[in-house]
């Protein structure tokens, strides 16, 4: 399971990338524990008011089941002109 | 025969320079993103371009706004870029409007064009520009850029998904950085600014597949595109007002004065305190005399600096930052007063002279 990072959440979580470990990947069973995994390692992650999550390149809700093999991404609004 | 080179393509035609030429689009923001958009709409032959812009040209801005040059430093960015897309090109019909988009005149705006290109450069704009596309059932073709990243989509395009089916809720200020306070490369505006042009003109033309639905993210470190497929929420669309207040947009929140009116007092000696909430590298570089400097992020801590009997001026490099620390010192009960356009303004005030 493979994060990829945008914008501000690059900064938040100090990587291009998030790799997530086994065992951590058999714990997250839906989107919202992915949510929840996350802002507990990085809680900076809460302070955003709109952050979007696509599964597999398509916008994901919490209650998507996710699979060992999916690549998500984390995306936050940016708003340079 | 000018367009001659677009009209022989089978796909495009006669047909399609005929919409592009009976086309009104409007651009909000003359900046990174505005200039390339509005320099190849106007290119391409769209008949009429409204533009909305306020700010005046800085030296920080020449890395990628780069319809600007350095003995234009100071000026009013519209009519600038006015004077160059006339004469790039004489048949476009040109609408300035020499203002910020506020809650009071979007509406007015945005319903004499057909199609909107969101080219500003804050999140207070971006909400407002989705809310009223929405109500007045517009078009409107969104770019967005931060370091070496962009974010590209059509919203509202034929009953399809919006700005706030993405991002529901508008980000505080202090959340997520802009370019004036946190950079970004000079190219990224040029490309993204350009793929909305190709937008814009797949729109109004019928041409290809317009970007709705689909949310384009550009990172040009590693020269890769993806594309998000997201859906509508329907209740976006159900929308019959504009919201009480966008935030930190620049018609909200607090007193604020003129640059003009600043210098004023400034020379007459007024008796004021004047606080400085830029970084200390900004300050280092360049600050007004008999200025008190508290960067932005350390505020919370020296509030005792600020003389709570005297009139406050607050002051950063382009009035955003400021009016961030306004509303701050606001929550902790103390008064200040917002310097419109910051020192950029001031900077622009004295090449104007």
């Amino acid at each position: 399971m493979t994060v990829l990072l945008f914008g501000v959440t690059k900064d938040i979580i100090g990587k291009n990338t998030l790799m997530l470990s086994d065992i951590v990947k058999d714990k997250l069973k839906t989107v919202q524990d992915l949510k929840m995994y996350l802002t507990q390692e990085y809680p900076n992650l809460e302070n955003l008011s709109s952050l979007a999550i696509a599964v597999n390149n398509e916008y994901a809700d919490d209650s998507l089941l996710l699979k060992q093999t999916d690549e998500i991404a984390l995306i936050p609004p940016v708003s340079g002109g | 025969m000018r367009y001659q080179r677009q009209t022989v393509l089978k796909e495009f035609g006669v047909a399609a320079q005929e919409k592009l030429s009976k086309a009104k689009v409007l651009v909000i923001g003359v900046g990174g993103l505005g200039i390339p958009v509005l320099q190849y709409l106007n290119a391409m032959g769209v008949g009429t371009l409204g533009m909305v812009e306020a700010d005046t040209i800085d030296v920080t801005n020449l890395q990628r706004q780069v319809l600007y040059a350095e003995n234009e430093v100071g000026a009013p960015k519209l009519a600038t870029a006015l004077g160059k897309l006339q004469a790039q090109n004489s048949t476009t019909i040109f609408k300035p409007f020499h203002t910020f988009l506020t809650r009071e005149n979007a509406l007015d705006i945005i319903a004499e064009f057909d199609l909107v290109v969101d080219a500003s450069d804050n999140f207070a704009t971006r909400y407002l520009i989705n809310d009223a596309c929405v109500l007045l059932k517009k078009t409107f073709v969104s770019g967005a850029i931060q370091g070496f990243e962009g974010q590209l989509s059509v919203f509202n395009y034929n009953g399809g998904p919006t700005y706030r089916c993405l991002f529901p809720t508008m980000p505080a200020d202090s959340e997520i950085p802009n370019c004036n306070d946190n950079g970004v490369l000079g190219v990224i505006p040029g490309i993204i600014g350009n793929l909305q042009a190709l937008e814009t003109v797949k729109v109004i033309t019928g041409i290809g597949e317009v970007l709705s639905g689909r949310l384009l993210l550009f990172n040009g470190l590693h020269q890769s595109y993806q594309n998000i497929k997201f859906k509508l929420v329907t209740a976006n669309l159900e929308r019959t007002s504009l919201e009480e207040s966008y935030g930190s947009s620049p018609c909200s929140i607090g007193p604020s004065i003129a640059i003009q009116d600043f210098q004023k007092a400034l020379v007459n000696k007024d008796n004021f305190q004047l606080l400085d909430v830029r970084t200390v590298l900004e300050y280092q570089e360049y600050h007004l005399p008999n200025s008190t400097h508290i960067p932005l992020a350390d505020l919370g801590f020296h509030q005792a600096k600020i003389k709570k009997d005297s009139l406050v001026y607050v002051i950063c490099q382009s009035g955003k930052r400021s009016r961030i620390a306004q509303q701050l010192l606001l929550e902790d009960k103390i008064s200040v007063i917002n310097i419109d356009g910051g020192i950029n303004a001031y900077k622009g005030l004295l090449t104007a002279k």
